[in-house]
């Protein structure tokens, strides 16, 4: 019989994202979705899903979860553990990159996340109906996850029927993300800028600052001085998570996945898709260095993820039985 | 629709911008300008039905229209983006301006006091009195340059320019949902509550938004014409009871569909 599990405890901030919601952006609607799709994946594959499934994304404080009836699979990925109280009052600790059967009434409370994203997947994913063609939260339109908001105590989430889980626990190295400096595709804008801030920018160190949120990270480093004070507002183009907007303070901030569809500060240059699920794991204070890439080796660093994905996924192992 | 030759403010031809290898945009000029996005709804309208046929244009997943670009945003694993943006210039070199005028909307806005706590001061500061701003705000038909900045949210031009004003010193924590406000030569409606530095002059009591319209969450759209209509209270709150409850069907604000 298929169960449910009931959020027992909200902890704090957390939502449920999948991959994006797409066709939409024209209507100001933004793409929203994972932060850190990679971990997302990953927490997908340990828990027998589809990439696509939605996940429950973890920034601050994990949830407490429930299992009412049946047998359930949960994975865990990213920097987060929790505690698996069984129903007969055992505890033991569960790890994340692995995956977890519960039974009826075993309650799995997850922890705090320690700086960056992770994310919590159901086997059989969220069944919860997608709204304009996604299950991601997106706040600002309060549309995808439960009634677009944030999880909150005695949301239910449906979970596949017992005869559909199969197989054993599985377990994986954690997924490594490459830690060389960010690459990014120089413009629209970077034409808006002075010769010494591409310099600035492509040579010299940028902090994370604490201001960051699913809409965007600020960064603060060498300020990067427009051309003409004229051209630190532009009439507002259209903008995507990755680019890289320079307000006239010249400190840069890189938008994320519910920045806005359209913006009007120039962006001197945009992060390569291969690269930004690493935002999603930027801790406070920590520095980075950005380097100019073109199309064509955007490209292929984005076929080399995907065969480093292909190769991680094929890693997995299964785990014996406490 | 005028011609775009001699037009100073157009690019002479029309720009690619790389944004990231996510994302093309297609700049045909630096200023608002209905010429401009004439030639940017020109070539939404060319990709649209490009799209249909031609696999040089798969791949991609958004196409955002803005007052003077036109961004086309491909997912990278399913398209070759240097190929997309050599066919996107292409098609914009030939697309030219729009050859169709967009939907016409007539929307109720109720002006009542509670309802436009700027009107008063703009009335003032040029020298008209308040049923002047009305009349001119009513008689004049507005175009949807963009939806941006929130869900729904229409930047709109043909503000007479008598009526041009800066935005507020100080933006308000909370601008009320479906509020009509102006800012500078632009004019939006707020569809959302939200911090918000435009000036009140009214309030619609329809919906700007609605996620249950899977197919137009949006009411208006880039290239839509508007003309507000100044309502009675009693007729503002029956139809915002309407909306509220979700038996409105918007398109009774609809006058005309698009027409070549």
């Amino acid at each position: 019989m298929a169960g449910s599990l009931e959020v027992i405890e909200a902890g704090f901030a957390n939502a449920i994202q999948d991959l994006g919601r797409y066709g939409y952006r024209h209507m100001g609607i933004a793409v929203s979705g994972c932060l850190d799709a990679m971990t997302a994946r990953c927490a997908n594959a340990l828990a027998g899903n589809d990439s696509r499934e939605a996940c429950i994304e973890i920034r601050v404080l994990g949830p407490t979860l429930r299992l009412d009836q049946g047998r359930a699979r949960i994975a865990l990925a990213g920097p987060v553990t929790a505690t698996l109280k069984r129903a007969d009052g055992q505890c033991r600790s569960i790890p994340s990159w692995c995956s977890v059967t519960l039974s009826a009434q075993d309650e799995l409370k997850v922890g705090s996340c320690k700086g960056g994203t992770a994310y919590l997947a159901i086997s059989g994913g969220i069944d919860l109906p997608p709204q304009l063609g996604s299950r991601s939260t997106y706040m600002r339109a309060q549309i995808g996850g439960v009634d677009g908001r944030l999880l909150t105590k005695g949301n239910r989430f449906p979970v596949l029927a017992n005869e559909a889980l199969s197989g054993s626990d599985v377990a994986s190295d954690a997924w490594a993300q490459d830690d060389g400096p960010i690459r990014v595709i120089l413009g629209p804008q970077d034409r808006h800028f002075a010769r010494e801030a591409i310099e600035y920018f492509l040579s010299s160190e940028y902090t994370i600052t604490p201001q960051m949120d699913r809409m965007g990270v600020r960064l603060e480093g060498l300020p990067l001085a427009h051309r003409t004070p004229e051209s630190a507002d532009i009439v507002s183009d259209g903008v995507t998570p990755g680019a890289i907007q320079v307000p006239a303070n010249g400190q840069p901030i890189v938008l994320l996945a519910d920045c806005q569809t359209v913006g009007g500060y120039p962006k001197i240059a945009t992060v390569i898709s291969a690269d930004l699920s690493r935002f999603g794991q930027a801790k406070t204070g920590q520095r980075l260095r950005f380097a100019v890439v073109d199309l064509g080796e955007a490209r292929q660093a984005l076929q080399q993820r995907e065969e480093a994905w292909s190769a991680w996924r094929n890693s997995l192992h299964t785990i014996s039985p406490e | 629709m005028e011609s775009t030759q001699d037009h100073p403010s157009v690019l002479e031809r029309p720009r690619l911008l790389t944004l990231g290898d996510t994302a093309w945009t297609v700049e045909f000029g630096d200023r608002i300008d209905k010429v401009i996005h004439g030639r940017v709804l020109g070539l939404a309208g060319a990709l649209e039905e490009a799209r249909l046929a031609d696999r040089r244009f798969s791949g991609i997943v958004d196409v955002v229209p803005t007052f003077r670009s036109l961004t086309v945003h491909y997912d990278p694993l399913c398209a070759d983006g240097t190929l997309l943006g050599e066919s996107l210039l292409k098609l914009a070199d030939s697309s030219g301006s729009a050859s169709t005028e967009g939907r016409c909307w007539r929307i109720p806005v109720c002006f009542d006091a509670d309802f436009s706590p700027d009107l008063d001061e703009l009335a003032a500061a040029k020298g008209m009195r308040r049923e002047e701003v009305i009349a001119q705000l009513t008689s004049a038909q507005f175009q949807v340059y963009m939806i941006g900045f929130m869900p729904g949210f229409p930047y709109m031009g043909g503000l007479p320019p008598a009526l041009e004003m800066p935005r507020l010193a100080s933006p308000r924590k909370a601008v009320p949902a479906r509020s009509l406000a102006i800012a500078g030569a632009m004019c939006a409606v707020y569809p959302w509550e939200s911090p918000g530095g435009w000036r009140l002059l009214g309030r619609t009591p329809v919906p700007f938004f609605s996620a249950t319209e899977a197919a137009s969450p949006s009411l208006l759209t880039s290239g839509d014409r508007v003309r507000w209509q100044a309502v009675e209270r009693a007729r503002f709150e029956e139809i915002e009871a309407a909306g509220l409850a979700g038996r409105l069907d918007r398109l009774e604000f609809l006058e005309s569909e698009g027409a070549s």
